[in-house]
């Protein structure tokens, strides 16, 4: 019977497994054939080994008449805008779930309560009031404006705070007997202890901050800040007349490229965070 | 579980709190309370006057077939994007589980979908479905079905269901996985010594334990389904051909900022909240004790 059931997952898997890679590698291929041909219909699966140029020239370049940044521009503030989001997130989340675990202050009840409502307010219900908010604070079209609002996490606070609830008492005791200070306690202790919990709470975070959409599309109409994200979906608005397919096909290939190796180079930290986290 | 907290002081942990509570005031509450109020007012065209109109916005929302059919949308869509996304992440997650070869060589290739932005996946799923460019859009066309789905609004919606689903799967098949393999070994060598195997022994022994695991994706795919896909439809729809895809989420976006109609918009946010809220709410109830207690 085993052999039966093998064959049977090795058919369901690679199925699973080709739904998902059929479309990225169709525009792979794609993007190194010439626009004529895809236009008519004649895509085909098997990338033009000899046009792998392509890439690089789009990478350099500005792909279409309604892009006024080059792709590379892109890419780097898409890359800024998801590394300052998950490394913020972890700082400030680290600090205020260790505030809120170790110190006995006056409303630390409430700041708790405070942060678990962001659990419940994604930026896609408030879309206008958080509008006018950021246009009084003059945020609008700036790289702060893109990021800073993003950067409370209440998940992460209660991972953290997880984590921390979980430190033996011995150790806190110990830390005590050497002397230690609530800073030295955090420096040397808690953070070196959750270094597991922060790398795989920066892979997540960090394809969150990459994947954005409907944010910069609603506080940025500076093209200088435009994530590659936002470029390609630009792109397929003005329409498939101004810009080449094979061009499209090359700057989406590109833009999955970056999150894609994050997860898959660090799969491991990934899975174990995302279960963490959520649950 | 409560530590007994062991500094004591007041500046420090205020400091180290001040910056989250200060983005979430700013950020979170405050637009909140400003959507809530501008929900329950009314401006004149020049912005000069605002007056109390208590929830007359509401009953202008609840009378308008328009925002009704984004509702109804919505809801279809949302169904749509969790049973699909959610039965082929449990299907794909049980195979995996599998001790065969290569597996892990599939996980890989089906984890890594999860960083596929939603409005990338649907650029991905035009050059699929494009009809007279997709690679199945043209098969399609071939085969005599008439394919088009920027003309027909059936065709529209499922696929922005399709391109919606595709990214969630890899989400599911990781929190399935995890549950498979948090089931001890020693239950499942019970059922096989009992002689149950094959769909049986799914159905009536792992399904089940597998069920607080189900009921925790269900809601995030729900709640996934009903926001983040606002990029997928943006790129693949703009919400039409005329309003065959616009959900409650891109009715917002094209009420507040496109048509400006902000005590309009600002209802439509403070109903989408309390959805938001309905949500965070049951899970909460079910699942989420364990994480804040």
């Amino acid at each position: 019977m085993r052999p039966r059931t093998d064959w049977l997952a090795h058919c369901v898997l690679g199925i699973g497994a080709l739904l998902f890679v059929l479309p990225v590698w169709l525009i792979f291929a794609g993007a190194t054939q010439d626009a004529g041909t895809i236009n008519r219909g004649d895509l085909s699966l098997l990338p033009r080994l000899s046009h792998l140029g392509v890439f690089w020239s789009v990478l350099r370049g500005r792909p279409s008449g309604s892009l006024t940044v080059p792709v590379w521009h892109m890419l780097m503030i898409s890359a800024g805008m998801a590394l300052v989001i998950a490394v913020g997130k972890i700082v400030i989340s680290l600090l205020s779930a260790y505030a809120i675990a170790f110190f006995h202050f006056r409303f630390r009840m409430l700041a708790f309560w405070t942060i678990f409502i962001t659990l419940m307010l994604p930026v896609e219900v408030r879309i206008i009031p958080t509008y006018a908010v950021m246009a009084d604070l003059n945020m609008v079209n700036s790289f702060a404006g893109l990021t800073v609002p993003l950067l409370a996490s209440a998940t992460a606070t209660l991972l953290f705070r997880q984590v921390f609830l979980a430190v033996p008492d011995e150790l806190i005791e110990a830390a005590r007997m050497d002397g230690a200070g609530p800073i030295r306690f955090l420096i040397d202790i808690l953070i070196p202890a959750s270094a597991a919990n922060i790398a795989a709470l920066f892979v997540i975070l960090f394809i969150y901050g990459w994947n954005q959409y409907l944010w910069p599309l609603l506080v940025t109409t500076d093209p200088r800040l435009d994530t590659v994200v936002i470029g390609i979906v630009q792109l397929i608005d003005t329409g498939f007349t101004l810009t080449p397919w094979n061009t499209m096909m090359a700057m989406s290939v590109l833009a999955i490229l970056p999150p894609v190796a994050v997860v898959v180079a660090m799969q491991r930290w990934f899975v174990k965070g995302l279960t963490e986290v959520e649950k | 579980m409560e530590r007994r907290t062991i500094f004591g002081g007041r500046l420090l942990p205020a400091a180290l709190v001040l910056p989250q509570v200060a983005v979430t005031v700013v950020f979170f509450l405050l637009p909140a309370a400003e959507a809530i109020y501008s929900s329950i007012t009314a401006t004149d065209a020049f912005g000069l006057h605002t007056r109390f109109v208590a929830v007359a916005n509401f009953a202008a929302l609840f009378a308008d077939s328009a925002y009704l059919g984004s509702l109804a949308r919505t809801v279809v869509f949302c169904a749509l994007v969790t049973a699909i996304s959610t039965v082929l992440g449990l299907v794909l997650a049980v195979f995996a589980d599998h001790e065969i070869r290569g597996r892990t060589v599939y996980r890989t290739l089906l984890i890594w979908p999860y960083a596929v932005a939603p409005a990338v996946a649907a650029v991905l799923w035009v050059f699929m479905m494009h009809p007279e460019v997709g690679l199945v859009g043209r098969l399609l066309n071939r085969a005599g079905l008439d394919w088009d789905y920027t003309l027909n609004g059936t065709q529209a919606m499922a696929l922005v269901v399709v391109a919606g689903a595709w990214t969630q799967v890899s989400y599911n098949f990781v929190f399935f996985l995890a549950g498979l393999q948090s089931i001890p070994r020693a239950v499942i060598e019970a059922a096989r010594i009992d002689g149950a195997r094959g769909f049986r022994r799914f159905r009536t022994i792992i399904l089940p334990l597998l069920m607080p695991t189900t009921f925790f994706l269900l809601i995030v795919n729900l709640v996934y389904a009903a926001f983040e896909t606002f990029g997928t439809i943006m790129a693949l729809t703009r919400g039409g051909p005329g309003q065959a895809t616009e959900t409650m989420v891109v009715k917002v976006y094209r009420d507040g900022v496109i048509n400006l109609d902000l005590s309009g918009s600002s209802a439509q946010s403070v109903i989408l909240m309390l959805l938001v809220i309905a949500l965070a709410g049951l899970q909460f109830r079910f699942l989420g004790r364990r994480t804040i207690s």
